[in-house]
């Protein structure tokens, strides 16, 4: 049985075709790739919330789809890309939601320790709705935590957040990682891929085509295969900026 | 309980006994001289109160149900086809009663609970399956227009002027001339109804999030979906079946509590049970206190009247919000 959140041959039609992979707890995964790609329907299979049509999604080697909804719930913390919350609720009461797959409340020690790891306290009973993005992506990002799953699938975490807060978020993502939990974020920013991740896997048109090391996968060959565009990486690794060179008009898809 | 709740309590438990004594003839509790008092109390009014608060209490939750399912706060029961479906079935026998049949003064509740599971049934069968609450909404929404043309159909075509003004003054809803029969079918069902309302508290918080972060929080659609239409179906079908259709009460009080909670919508669904009692308790004996020639108020013109500006309020505060 192998270990961690496995695909095998997934395939959600129109989105995503044939995706196999392997991924790894302990690591920040990043997928990337251009608008359409798929990236988003994979992260909702690999969480196991759309089915496949065919293939499997498999969680430590079981398939996600035989894991009952609660269980899965507790293993796998998801983050929707809308971040859309209603009721303008109060920062604790929200993060306090991450702990309904236990059953727990607001006065569960997660939910402080949730809020204290994303640096909330001072916000705690503050109205989402007067957050700023980086307060708000970090209150959504702490009740994900709030509910300790092993995995963390994020759709688009940094979307709408300037430079500065899409580091902090990038920065608190690898943070869990590194204390051994599965980090999978779809991101638009390659920049935040590169110097990131532990791991990339490009996307296009539904399928596979780059998966490895930073360097590897969003190599300047993959760049223009893909995104259409001629880019160069600049500065030292770790602190990396794409210089875009030459953009061609991108392939109708 | 927490003080909002404590405190709906109490203006409850304080405006109960005040409602049984207010009336065309008021009771003086201290000095019984009236001949009638006890019989007034014990098979008028006190039946009446206890309706008030069976309907109030399973409209208003269900009202909190809804905008917490459908996050959004201009939600109301009505939205599901269920009250106009009951009323459909109410007409039919309204309708067949000018003609005659053999089950009497259970001949009404009974049709109206026939189409409030009607309603049910086909909301099921359309939007059950995969549980999505814009399809949910579309399907009540078809099944709230056919039960409307279908009831103007039936009153278009009623058998005789009698039939027709009993079918329209029932309509405008009431609690008027309402018995302990009444009690008797709108309490075990909206009890159950509460009970399967209650069970959807922790999905509906989690629906907060929007429907995909809610299912990636263990929130099974389909169970959910079944528990909404048998809790609002049961609610909103009794209280029909025991007082015509009463508006705005499911729109109303969940906006009057939600400000004393923390948002959520599990806090709002006390909270909503007392505040729908009594705003149907207070409600109710005002229609009685109001002089008008030709009865009392009806209490479904009497909320309709609070309640259409209180949508053109919100709806106006809410236009401000979205600028």
């Amino acid at each position: 049985m192998s270990a961690g959140l496995t695909a095998e041959g997934l395939t959600v039609i129109g989105r995503c075709h044939d995706v196999s992979t392997a991924l790894a707890a302990g690591q920040l995964i990043a997928i990337c790739g251009p608008n359409g790609a798929g990236k988003s329907s994979l992260l909702a299979a690999l969480a196991g919330l759309i089915a496949a049509d065919s293939g499997t999604a498999r969680l430590d080697g079981a398939p996600l789809a035989s894991l009952a909804a609660r269980e899965r719930a507790r293993t796998i913390g998801y983050l929707p890309q809308s971040g859309e919350v209603a009721w303008n609720l109060e920062v604790e009461a929200l993060v306090a939601l991450g702990r309904l797959p236990w059953g727990g409340s607001r006065r569960d020690p997660a939910v402080a320790g949730a809020i204290a790891a994303m640096e909330l306290e001072s916000l705690r009973h503050r109205p989402v709705g007067t957050l700023s993005g980086g307060e708000r992506a970090r209150t959504l990002l702490a009740r994900v935590l709030a509910g300790a799953p092993r995995w963390i699938l994020a759709d688009e975490p940094l979307a709408s957040l300037d430079l500065g807060h899409a580091a902090e978020v990038m920065r608190l993502l690898a943070a869990q990682a590194a204390v051994g939990r599965g980090v999978v974020v779809v991101v638009h920013d390659l920049a935040m891929a590169m110097n990131h991740a532990d791991r990339v896997l490009v996307l296009d048109s539904g399928t596979v085509v780059a998966d490895g090391p930073p360097d590897v996968a969003l190599a300047e060959d993959v760049l223009a295969r893909v995104w259409q565009v001629e880019a160069q990486w600049l500065g030292a690794p770790g602190a990396r900026a794409l210089g875009l060179i030459s953009a061609a008009t991108p392939p109708a898809r | 309980m927490n003080r909002l709740n404590l405190s709906l309590l109490s203006a409850l438990a304080l405006a109960f006994p005040l409602s049984l004594l207010a009336g065309r003839v008021w009771i003086d509790p201290f000095h019984p001289v009236l001949p009638n008092a006890a019989l007034i109390l014990a098979e008028l009014r006190l039946p009446r109160a206890c309706l008030a608060v069976i309907i109030g209490a399973g409209l208003g939750v269900a009202g909190a149900v809804m905008q917490g399912f459908l996050r959004n706060p201009l939600a109301d029961p009505g939205l599901f086809g269920i009250a106009p479906s009951a009323a459909l079935g109410a007409v039919l026998s309204l309708w067949l009663g000018a003609l005659g049949h053999p089950l009497g003064g259970w001949a009404l509740p009974t049709f109206a609970l026939v189409g409030a599971g009607g309603a049910m049934a086909l909301l099921g069968l359309i939007a059950g399956r995969g549980g999505s609450v814009a399809l949910f909404t579309l399907a009540g929404m078809m099944i709230a227009s056919l039960s409307g043309a279908l009831m103007s159909l039936a009153i278009s075509l009623a058998p005789s002027p009698f039939a027709l003004s009993e079918i329209v003054t029932w309509l405008m809803g009431a609690l008027v001339d309402r018995g302990w029969d009444d009690v008797l079918i709108a309490a075990p069902l909206t009890a159950l109804g509460l009970a399967a309302l209650w069970m959807t508290r922790p999905a509906l918080d989690a629906l907060a999030l929007g429907e995909l972060a809610a299912r990636s929080l263990g929130v099974n659609p389909r169970v959910l979906t079944g528990w909404i239409i048998a809790g609002v179906g049961l609610t909103v079908g009794a209280s029909v079946a025991a007082a015509g259709i009463i508006g705005f009460v499911g729109l109303m009080v969940p906006h009057f509590v939600r400000p004393f909670t923390d948002r959520l919508p599990s806090s709002l669904l006390l909270p909503s049970a007392l505040a729908g009692a009594l705003l149907l308790l207070v409600a109710d004996a005002v229609c009685r206190l109001v002089p008008l020639a030709s009865g009392e108020l009806r209490l479904g013109i009497a909320l309709s009247l609070i309640g259409a500006p209180f949508f053109c309020a919100l709806l106006l505060r809410l236009r401000r919000e979205l600028a």
